[in-house]
């Protein structure tokens, strides 16, 4: 195995980039985007050398590297990635500079400096991939924290309507989802004799009451950034209002720490307590598939009915961590991946339509289709992705959450697969009243609307497309990463398949 | 009739107090006798050397672990710690004390009787620069707040106490600008100062008298009679819970603490902003160091029987903080909530029954020192013709015109919402963690919840600096000159160092967390 400090090198190399790209002066925008171009391609091409690198069938975690940080509490910058976090940081790493690449003029339309724009989006990947890579329990709590301060200010001064407000909210609900968390922190850390260490803290036993005070601090923030059903209020309004690419990271990337979290966390560290708790956890993961469709239903504003669906798509991704079977969170780890594929290219695509419209409003559009047919296409195709349609990457996904928790928990995934229906309904609505049907006169007069993809947005959609027709018919080299992190997860907490479906059966605890 | 035995001295040890004190009085000659032109500058040199020579004893005094003067001092760990933190931030504030290019004559008025901007006023502007009765003032207060901190007795302490707060209650009224808030603030700040005074001084009497009840010792207000005493008695401990009552409402007074805080808000808004900056960090300082010596050396033994109570005033303190907090239009207001709340944190540390508690208390009091002093650094560069334009409603836009101070002073504030990587969070972390392995999460989770409700404001700052569109009225900062930014500077690197970095302060703190008795 080689012995390159991937995961350090990949955390640090977007915040060096970050750092030139601040410095370069504010009247040469153009030279500030390109830097961070290529800067965000070296990151990507460094991690596709540790993809290649890793070892499929190899140990759990792999890529681990420490260094001690402050040895009073026992803190350490422990990184290590299992398949999980392996596939979270390739997500990262491509959609940063696509994202890069579709905010090009975004941030002109401002009167903020456009070189912070990227700098900012530079740091942001940054704190990902730390909060993925990280393996020691401190650290991942910084880098969750962190991550909120890029975010923050890339809504908050480049967002369009309500920004501020939005922005507020989006850090509050955070934060006192990260106050819970740290104290739960502090706890995990006393009862569990002073370290932070990931792989020393799940083998600590403790007691009952104590394992579910912690286990609620933490899936209270883990909830919060996901987010679920009734913690979710924050995300249609971050979403509405961060710029394009910012939201695409916001939902395809970021939402994804709190899903990671119950993963990494939750499950393992008090298994007992995340059994406890499961129905609840189920309750409002389907809560949240079902409400959150029909608010999407409901939305005139394209922005903010993509983020509704996206609660509706962590719902099922709660469904799937909290089945207990290897069906269902292999499922719902392939979903967090194409989830990030599709519904990043959904708000690509919608930021380009709203770019071009000047307006979020669906009523604002009709008949774009004729106009811009080609966008029209991708903004489809996006849709039919994000319902799951079969041929798609988040198909498979879907299925497999819906059948392992069939397998185990028969009314739950009966009533998600409504969920299915309900995103048929909001995603072929979405569509019909924007680019189908009698074009919108007012639209003619638009200016922007007159211009289809350019060879630039060509780019940007190309490879989401791609990847997302690939791993719909052929996801093997992405559930091969999964599987045995996900196998592992599901020994943590001692569950095993139905007999059909399980091979031998394992240990019912370590 | 016995010979009057003259206790042995340790005058090394005790070098740090002479210097300031000395320092003092040499600076009120120096008010006699050097011209008044090069008065400024000979007072700031004086004042900033004793600072650094008492550092500089502190330091080499650093192994220090003794009891001289014939027990009224304690030089231990905890004392020299403390001594240092109070040295260090003295340094700081005098440095903003001392800034004299960004109002033109100084934020200090020579005459009680001079209004702003009249002819007097200017003629001390322009030529005269301004009073320099600044300088042996804060030395005195610094030389109260070294013994403060080191008092092994309960009247050592006591002295202490008026020593360091009669100079601060001089520095409050001499404002420049806004007279009457500073006599206002002055005035409030003595009246309850002295309540809180008699408060103490009641106690040390009730506690006298608690000791004076354990048979075959002699009756005694020094630290280790008291503990003995809480130990052996036989008899009822109504005058021990009476006396230490009292001698908290006192000690608690000067943190700052709730129910006792009603003077923080007015005081720190209407004294000077540099004088603020040092009350909110040294007299912060000082005031824990006492509570951590008396709650620790002396009234260990009840620990169960204070714990309750002095709990319930930290909930308390950091829930009136954080909620008032939310509500104020002032930066200088918002700003003292802030540090009623951070009152409350260090509360948690104090009760928190281990080594890991004091240390952890100590390393927030550097940490909270220096965010603090930055903080008010820049309230003072944000200037109109009038002065400070500290109403926040003018701070709209502010990002847009001066970005970078801006920056700087955003940094801050996400250090006091505690965002990691940055010294609030290291802090609250340390006393949370000692408090929570000492048995008190029920003060950690308010502390939690507080820290929500206090983030709130801070954010609110951050949103006008950078997400409001600059109003008619938004002030430019005004170029610090090099003092300023030298506290600045030093107050910001160490907010984050502290944050990042923070094994070193850690290992010093948790060496020097043993008291003597």
């Amino acid at each position: 195995m080689s012995d390159f400090p991937f995961l350090s090198v990949l955390t640090v190399a977007p915040l060096v980039g970050a750092l030139v790209v601040a410095v370069l002066p504010r009247r040469r925008p153009e030279l500030a985007k390109q830097v961070a171009l290529g800067w965000s391609l070296l990151v990507l091409a460094l991690s596709v050398v540790m993809w290649v690198t890793w070892q499929t069938g190899g140990d759990r975690f792999q890529f681990r590297e420490s260094y001690p940080w402050i040895p009073n509490w026992g803190v350490n910058f422990t990184f290590a990635a299992d398949g999980i976090a392996l596939v979270m940081l390739m997500l990262i790493a491509l959609l940063v500079p696509l994202v890069i690449l579709a905010s090009w003029h975004d941030a002109e339309s401002s009167r903020r400096s456009v070189p912070v724009y990227f700098a900012l989006l530079l740091v942001l990947e940054c704190t990902m991939i730390g909060v993925f890579a990280a393996a020691d329990v401190f650290l991942f709590y910084v880098f969750f924290e962190v991550m909120l301060v890029p975010m923050y200010f890339l809504i908050g001064s480049y967002g369009g309507h309500q920004r501020q407000y939005a922005a507020v909210k989006f850090f509050l609900y955070s934060l006192v989802g990260g106050l819970f968390m740290l104290a739960a922190v502090i706890g995990l850390w006393v009862v569990g004799g002073k370290t932070f260490d990931w792989v020393a803290l799940s083998e600590v036993d403790i007691s009952t009451g104590a394992e579910r005070w912690l286990f609620l601090g933490f899936f209270i923030a883990f909830a919060i950034k996901a987010p679920f059903f009734p913690f979710h209020t924050w995300l249609p309004d971050a979403g509405g209002a961060a710029p394009a690419g910012a939201a695409a990271l916001l939902v395809g990337v970021l939402d994804k720490v709190g899903t990671f979290g119950l993963l990494r966390y939750c499950l393992p560290l008090f298994p007992d307590a995340a059994k406890w708790f499961a129905p609840w956890a189920l309750a409002l993961g389907v809560i949240g598939i079902i409400y959150a469709a029909l608010l999407a239903i409901g939305q005139n504003d394209l922005k903010r009915l993509v983020s509704y669906t996206s609660i509706a798509h962590f719902g099922f991704i709660g469904v799937g961590i909290f089945a207990f079977t290897s069906q269902a969170a292999t499922g719902a780890v392939l979903y967090m991946v194409n989830h990030g594929l599709a519904t990043g290219l959904l708000f690509l695509v919608v930021g380009m339509l709203v770019a071009r419209r000047g307006s979020a409003l669906i009523s604002d559009f009709g008949g774009a289709g004729k106009l811009v047919p080609l966008l029209a296409g991708v903004l489809f195709f996006a849709g039919l992705a994000s319902l799951a349609l079969p041929g798609t990457a988040p198909f498979i996904s879907e299925f497999l959450v819906l059948i392992g928790t069939f397998s185990v928990n028969k009314p739950v995934a009966v009533i998600a697969t409504l969920g299915i229906i309900l995103a048929a309904a909001y995603v072929l609505w979405m569509v019909q009243r924007t680019t189908q049907g009698t074009l919108n006169p007012a639209l003619t007069e638009v200016e922007g609307m007159k211009r289809d993809l350019n060879l630039r947005e060509k780019v940007v959609v190309a490879p989401l497309v791609a990847l997302i027709v690939l791993l719909g018919f052929y996801p093997k080299p992405v559930t091969d990463v999964i599987n045995p992190a996900v196998e592992a997860t599901m020994q943590d907490i001692g569950k095993t398949d139905p007999a059909p479906s399980a091979g031998t059966p394992q240990e019912a605890s370590r | 009739m016995s010979e009057l035995k003259l206790p042995p001295i340790d005058y090394a040890a005790l070098a740090p107090t002479l210097i300031l004190l000395g320092a003092a009085l040499v600076g009120v000659l120096v008010e006699a006798f050097v011209p008044r032109r090069r008065r400024h500058v000979v007072q700031l040199a004086v004042a900033l050397l004793a600072v650094l020579g008492a550092l500089t004893m502190v330091v080499l005094n650093a192994n220090d672990r003794l009891i001289t003067i014939g027990g009224a001092i304690a030089i231990d760990g905890p004392a020299l710690f403390l001594q240092g933190a109070i040295l260090v931030l003295a340094a700081m504030a005098l440095l903003l004390i001392g800034e004299r290019t960004v109002e033109r004559g100084g934020a200090f008025v020579a005459q009680a009787a001079v209004t702003a901007e009249s002819v007097d006023d200017r003629r001390q502007a322009e030529g005269a620069p301004g009073a320099t009765e600044v300088y042996p003032l804060t030395s005195f207060a610094v030389g109260g707040m070294l013994i403060f901190v080191a008092a092994n007795d309960l009247l050592t302490m006591f002295i202490a106490l008026e020593v360091l707060s009669l100079p601060l209650y001089l520095l409050c009224a001499l404002a420049r600008r806004r007279r009457l808030l500073s006599q206002e603030a002055a005035m409030k700040y003595f009246l309850l100062g002295a309540y809180a005074s008699a408060f103490f001084l009641f106690g040390v009497a009730l506690v006298y008298g608690f000791t004076a009840g354990v048979p075959g010792r002699s009756a005694g207000v020094d630290f280790a009679t008291i503990h003995a005493a809480v130990a052996e008695s036989p008899s009822s401990p109504v005058l021990l819970f009476g006396g230490m009552a009292l001698i908290a409402i006192g000690l608690l007074f000067k943190a700052g603490a709730a129910p006792f805080h009603v003077w923080t808000p007015d005081v720190y808004q209407g004294a000077p902003t540099p004088i603020t900056g040092f009350m909110a960090a040294c007299t912060k300082v000082a005031a824990f160091g006492a509570l951590l010596r008396v709650f620790h050396v002396a009234f260990e033994g009840a620990r169960w029987d204070f714990t309750p109570v002095l709990g319930t005033v930290a909930v308390l303190t950091m829930l009136v903080g954080a909620v008032l907090a939310v509500t104020q239009t002032d930066i200088k207001r918002l700003l003292a909530y802030s540090s009623i709340a951070n009152a409350g944190y260090l509360l948690v540390g104090v009760l928190a029954p281990t080594s890991d508690g004091v240390s952890g208390t100590m390393f927030y009091l550097v940490a909270y020192g220096f965010s603090v002093l930055a903080a008010f650094a820049v309230v003072t560069l944000v200037r109109d013709a009038d002065g400070e334009a500290t109403h926040l409603s003018r701070w709209a836009g502010l990002g847009q015109r001066s970005p970078f101070y801006a920056g700087l002073f955003t940094f801050i504030l996400l250090a006091f919402a505690g965002i990691p990587l940055t010294s609030g969070f290291t802090s609250k972390f340390a006393v949370f963690s000692a408090a929570f392995d000492g048995g008190q999460g029920w003060l950690v989770i308010a502390g939690v919840l507080t820290s929500m409700v206090l983030a709130f404001p801070y954010l609110r700052v951050v949103v006008l600096m950078w997400l409001s569109e600059p109003g008619e009225s938004t002030p430019a900062v005004v170029m610090p000159g090099w003092l300023t930014s030298a506290a600045l500077t030093i107050g910001v690197v160490a907010t984050l160092v502290l944050g990042v970095f923070p094994q070193p302060l850690l290992d010093l703190a948790a060496g020097a967390a043993e008291f003597v008795r």
